[in-house]
């Protein structure tokens, strides 16, 4: 057994990174799986946050994860109730039925 | 457990407790278990999957090159020069810090989150029409002159009511 190191945590992002873009690129069903996705991302730049800050010894990642921590659980909330509303207004949350703003 | 405690806890709290549960809640509310598993098999075009694996590639091997880099060179920067003061703990330190120098940027996530309550109150709030509830000011202001009328009730006459 190798040490758990910095590269671990790092490599742990980055699984976690490419598995949220690839969620967001590949689900054609609803639209709840690209917020989880998003949220995904966002919890691998966490974890490299508080992987570089505990390495290189500086508090300021840990902070730094506070803030990113809480604007992520106020966006998924704000993005769920959005996600309601549409639901209540148009029956369907399907990625590819959300064609009413043509762009 | 590499030394943030704190953040290992509050992560866990928020993910599983709050985000989680939104989630499931959302998903239950909104009935969308019908929908048939189609992944891979969209009726349109599906020339996004190979673009969205490429690029995750893409971006996953550019991540860990900066591993690698981080491997062979491992004294890129002084890696173990831990100023953290290990007498104290994790939770600690990070109050000192995030309560002293980070003290107006933890009351505007402080006022982020606010915002994000009341904006997901005032989206999912509706008015529905023709649900009888009671009106507590129409209740508090009612008095006796309006509710109770002393009538003299003659013999075999009764009383007529006018509502």
């Amino acid at each position: 057994m190798t040490e758990i190191g910095l590269g671990h945590y790092l490599t742990l992002g980055a699984v976690i990174f490419s598995i949220g873009i690839i969620g967001i690129f590949l689900n054609r069903k609803n639209i709840i799986v690209i917020l989880m996705s998003i949220e995904l991302i966002l919890l691998a730049v966490n974890i490299n946050l508080v992987a570089f800050s505990i390495f290189l010894g500086d508090l300021t990642g840990q902070i730094f994860t506070l803030f990113i921590l809480t604007v992520a659980a106020a966006e998924a909330a704000i993005g769920l109730a959005i996600i309601v509303v549409y639901y209540r207004n148009s029956g369907t949350i399907r990625v590819e039925e959300i064609d009413q703003l043509k762009g | 457990m590499i030394g943030a405690e704190f953040l290992g806890m509050i992560m866990l709290i928020v993910y599983v407790g709050a985000v989680a549960v939104l989630f499931l809640f959302v998903v239950m509310m909104l009935n969308v278990a019908q929908q048939k598993n189609q992944w891979f098999a969209s009726k349109e075009s599906s020339g996004h999957i190979p673009v969205g694996l490429i690029i995750s590639t893409i971006i996953f091997f550019e991540l860990i090159i900066v591993i690698g880099g981080w491997k062979y060179k491992p004294d890129l920067f002084d890696i173990n020069n831990n100023t953290n003061n290990f007498s104290m703990s994790n939770t600690h330190s990070l109050g000192q810090v995030l309560y002293t120098d980070y003290i107006h940027v933890f009351q505007l996530s402080g006022m982020i989150l606010l915002v994000a309550m009341i904006g997901a109150i005032v989206l999912t709030f509706r008015k529905r029409e023709g649900v009888k509830t009671q009106s507590y000011l129409k209740q508090i202001s009612r008095e006796r002159s309006e509710g109770v009328e002393i009538l003299e009730v003659k013999t075999n006459k009764g009383v007529k009511i006018d509502d």
